[in-house]
């Protein structure tokens, strides 16, 4: 590697992918969420915990560009280097960055998939729409992405409604995952599975972050999914972030009270 | 041609010529002349109720009233059929409301109104083709709001297209959409050609005619105007392919043209006859002609 | 093959016939007068107008006779013949409250000024079959009060808005626009929305109204004013610049009181849905009253989870002039589209067919 390269790796990692500053959306008093501030870095995993009704959620929402902040700002730095504010972008921008360079997996995946047409069309739409029309190369990557998150090739004309839970799961993993984006947001990926396939999944989501070195921001009411993804957290209550840090140090000596209470209520790992 | 020139051959007494006022008329113009600027854009146009029920051709007809002028001659086909009771019925209606010459015969007509067909016989630039359309937007299947359907063309959002094509492939091995085969017009709009065969999709394709297509009920119209590219939707390696027939017309005996079949007796007999009954026509008096 | 075009003419003129003989019945029976129909069916007359959107009681009692009873085929009719009259002017608002009533009740309180007048109703008839109509004969008419007069009768509504409980229709003196000439677009604005709402099918909305009741999309109306009567028209020409009256028409009003809890920067209030049909038309207005509360969801910042809630779904699916064509046209020839999918379906079982016995070459 030669030092600009070395060098420009550097600034590449140096600088925020994603940046958040005073983003607030209110339904009713300490309902929704205010004054919400951060720096996302390339590679890095950003865990949200709070209990329902915290506010993580809308928050995933203002962040992803589901829904306008009331104020605050959302920036987001391209592939090419340049900054976009989310909420000033057209909506055509809004759009092809939410099919290219960024991906979101719900907690239901029956909201992420196209549960009428198959795991490989599931997979190839987002290159599909970037406008891949060999149909042997979209079967190529299909074939490729069930591999990568361990569904047998085999299946690959199969609807998704044949598949159980946890692979539907990773079926919407590998659909999001198909377009190297840089920026996935999800929303309690692992909430509606049994804690076996929880393993698996959580496993198998941390070994996809590091090998492609993807930001993350993942919303959970789970410490311990948060314990082994997040390499930072934010704690949610009421609106608002009550404490913010490395993942081990607010989990192994969280400061604010309702931090402390939220650790002492689950067992630790 | 004005109003008052157009009324005197007007043969139903207490209506304008070709039934709509001329108020009406020129709203609709003035949506066709968009449509021809933007070519396969979904223009909303105000829909006039017809004294046709709705999607039995009153976008087609609406079309047709505003661009007929008395020295037109018109022909109306049906399943590309002059004689099916549709067809009958829209051309009557023109014949009584307007006065003006009809006929079956391609070559003759000036504006041809058709339900699901193109005729076999190549147009040329003096013709109209005014397609009857009963679901204008292309993309209504895979996403039933309109809303979210603008928007999709506005951004050029076409991606999910594909994902049908492709799934079609993956379970049949070829693609399965088989009318109303989704094309793009001059590498912009995806568009829907009305639920014609795919087989006529290619006479769209950089026609001299200008096409115009009116959806009543949806209250929308779009166009292709004269020598637009007109491509539809396929794969590189699943190119578009158009229905190929092992038997030949029983009458006429044409190999390349649309057939239907027939079923001719009790025990299902089949015999395969041209669709375009003009078109078959000609090469029958060709034949005798010949013969001669 | 060309035989068959003469045959399509002659098989559509004989159809007519054979309608024009339906419609007729057994012609020892005395032809039905489109006066009687006029006079005797005036709750099928308010409906053709209604739907037809064009008030005259006359042409919607001749659609009626034309099309041999169907109600659907006579406000197609009546519409037919509406788009091709020439528009002089859109009307001054009614003026409801000058309304000449021949009914008003309200569910909201026992008694208000004016009081509650039930009028011509079905409401507490018992609905047994009346063979006294059976018999021949002439039947006497009813005896009614000629002298009968009512104190004035306010709007209940206005009382809420009096307290500040309701917020006040203002109207914005923008030019209303006319679904009938420039097509709907969405989201659509609430004048957009009662054009198509009153031109709606009856049925549809009702349907609609009472899925609201049952929980698809709850919004806890109740009647708050049913009004019917005759109001005046009046018409302000431009070269003239007063109003002046065009005559009466009857309609019938209803203003459904919904309950709203608040939110979204709005105070908690009572909120309303607002129904108008051309004659009585009672149950037409109610329903309309309850959709167009529905369609108000996004004004009040409520979850839509009611079809009665999706502004597109029942906008686009109101009309049943536009429905009934679009299902009739199935019975159009589709024999073009026909054969396309059974040379695919014949290909598909083809390969299907081919398939295992392939497979068992290679065993």
């Amino acid at each position: 590697m030669s030092a600009a390269e070395k060098l420009h790796l550097h600034s590449e990692t140096a600088q925020p992918l994603f940046s958040v500053r005073d983003l607030t959306h209110l339904y009713g008093p300490e309902k929704g969420c205010q004054g919400v501030s951060f720096d996302l870095y390339p590679g890095e995993v950003l865990g949200i915990v709070g209990e329902s009704g915290s506010g993580k959620s809308t928050l995933l929402s203002l962040l992803s560009g589901r829904c306008p902040p009331d104020r605050g700002s959302v920036s987001y730095r391209d592939s090419e280097g340049n900054w976009l504010d989310l909420y000033s972008a057209s909506e055509a921008q809004r759009r092809t960055l939410l099919r290219t360079e960024w991906g979101f997996v719900e907690q239901n995946p029956r909201d992420g998939l196209r549960m009428g047409v198959s795991a490989g069309a599931n997979i190839g739409e987002r290159l599909m729409a970037q406008g891949v029309r060999h149909y042997g190369e979209l079967r190529a990557a299909g074939i490729d992405w069930l591999q990568q998150v361990e569904i047998d090739p085999l299946r690959i004309d199969d609807l998704p409604r044949t598949f159980s839970g946890g692979m539907q799961q990773r079926l919407q993993i590998a659909r999001n995952l198909v377009s190297s984006p840089r920026l996935i947001f999800m929303d309690e990926p692992t909430g509606g599975l049994d804690v076996s396939v929880q393993a698996r999944l959580l496993d198998l989501l941390r070994g996809l972050v590091r090998e492609l070195d993807l930001a993350v921001v993942i919303v959970t009411h789970d410490l311990a999914v948060a314990r082994l993804l997040a390499d930072r957290l934010m704690v949610m209550r009421r609106s608002h972030v009550v404490e913010a840090g490395l993942t081990d140090q607010i989990l192994d000596d969280p400061q604010h009270p309702y931090s402390q209470l939220l650790v002492s209520s689950v067992l630790q790992p | 041609m004005n109003a008052q020139a157009q009324t005197q051959y007007a043969t139903e007494v207490g209506y304008n010529f070709a039934y709509l006022d001329e108020q009406t008329k020129r709203m609709i113009r003035r949506g066709l002349l968009k449509a021809v600027a933007i070519p396969g854009y979904q223009v909303p146009f105000g829909g006039r109720e017809m004294p046709l029920p709705y999607g039995w051709g009153t976008g087609g007809m609406q079309l047709t009233a505003a661009i007929l002028g008395a020295e037109d001659v018109l022909k109306v086909i049906d399943q590309g059929a002059d004689d099916t009771t549709n067809a009958v019925s829209i051309r009557r209606f023109f014949a009584r409301t307007a006065g003006v010459k009809t006929t079956t015969r391609t070559p003759e007509a000036t504006v041809i109104q058709t339900r699901h067909r193109i005729p076999e016989t190549p147009l040329n630039g003096d013709q109209i083709m005014v397609y009857q359309v009963p679901i204008p937007e292309p993309l209504r299947f895979i996403e039933p709001s309109e809303t979210e359907t603008r928007t999709m063309h506005a951004l050029e959002d076409y991606g999910v297209m594909h994902v049908k094509l492709y799934e079609d492939i993956a379970t049949f091995g070829h693609i399965a959409t088989s009318y109303a085969y989704p094309v793009t017009v001059d590498a912009r709009y995806v568009m829907d050609p009305s639920p014609i065969p795919k087989f006529d999709n290619p006479k769209l394709h950089m026609s001299p005619a200008l096409m115009l297509f009116g959806a009543g009920r949806e209250k929308r119209l779009y166009a292709v105007p004269p020598f637009t590219r007109v491509v539809s939707l396929d794969f590189e390696d699943h190119p578009f392919e158009i229905q190929r027939w092992d038997e030949c017309c029983a009458f006429c005996g044409s190999q390349d043209s649309y057939l239907d079949e027939l079923i001719v007796d009790d025990a299902g007999t089949k015999r395969f006859v041209c669709s375009d009954t003009d078109y078959c026509m000609q090469r029958r008096d060709l034949e005798e002609e010949g013969a001669q | 093959m060309y035989v068959a075009v003469k045959g399509g003419e002659r098989a559509i003129d004989n159809a007519h016939l054979l309608l024009a003989k339906k419609r007729r019945g057994d012609t020892s029976i005395p032809e039905l007068s489109v006066e009687q129909v006029r006079e005797q069916m005036p709750l099928a007359v308010a409906r053709v107008m209604s739907e037809g959107s064009l008030y005259d009681p006359q042409l919607a009692a001749l659609a009626i006779k034309q099309a041999a009873g169907d109600l659907m085929e006579a406000i197609f009719l009546l519409r037919a013949y509406r788009t091709t009259l020439p528009r002089f002017g859109a009307s001054a608002a009614l003026d409801t409250t000058q309304m000449q009533l021949t009914r008003r009740i309200s569910a909201t309180f026992k008694d208000l000024p004016g009081g509650q007048l039930l009028g011509p109703t079905f409401d507490y008839s018992h609905r047994l079959l009346d063979f006294a109509l059976l018999a021949e004969g002439e039947q006497p008419g009813p005896q009614v009060d000629p002298q009968a007069e009512l104190s004035p009768c306010p709007r209940v509504l206005d009382f809420f808005a009096e307290e500040g409980l309701m917020a006040r229709e203002v109207d914005d003196g923008a030019a209303v626009p006319d679904i009938t000439r420039e097509p709907l677009d969405f989201p659509a604005s609430r004048a957009q929305r009662l054009q198509a709402l009153a031109r709606g099918d009856e049925g549809f909305l009702l349907a609609l109204g009472y899925s609201t009741q049952r929980g698809y999309g709850r919004n806890h109306p109740f009647a708050g004013e049913i009004r019917i009567g005759e109001v005046e028209v009046w018409l302000e020409p431009e070269e003239l610049g007063f109003a002046v009256p065009l005559g009466d028409i009857e309609v019938t009003e209803c203003e459904m009181v919904n309950q709203f809890v608040g939110g979204k920067g709005i105070d908690a209030q009572f909120t309303r849905g607002y129904g108008l049909a051309f004659g009585y038309a009672e149950r037409k207005a109610m329903g309309m009253a309850l959709v167009d509360r529905s369609l108000r969801a996004a004004e009040y910042a409520e979850e839509a989870q009611g079809p009665a809630q999706q502004e597109e779904f029942v906008l686009m699916h109101c009309d049943n002039v536009e429905a009934a064509g679009f299902v009739s046209h199935l019975k159009l020839p589709h024999y073009v589209d026909f054969q396309s999918e059974l040379e695919l379906i014949r290909k598909l079982r083809k390969q299907t067919c081919e398939q295992p016995a392939a497979e068992e070459q290679r065993v």
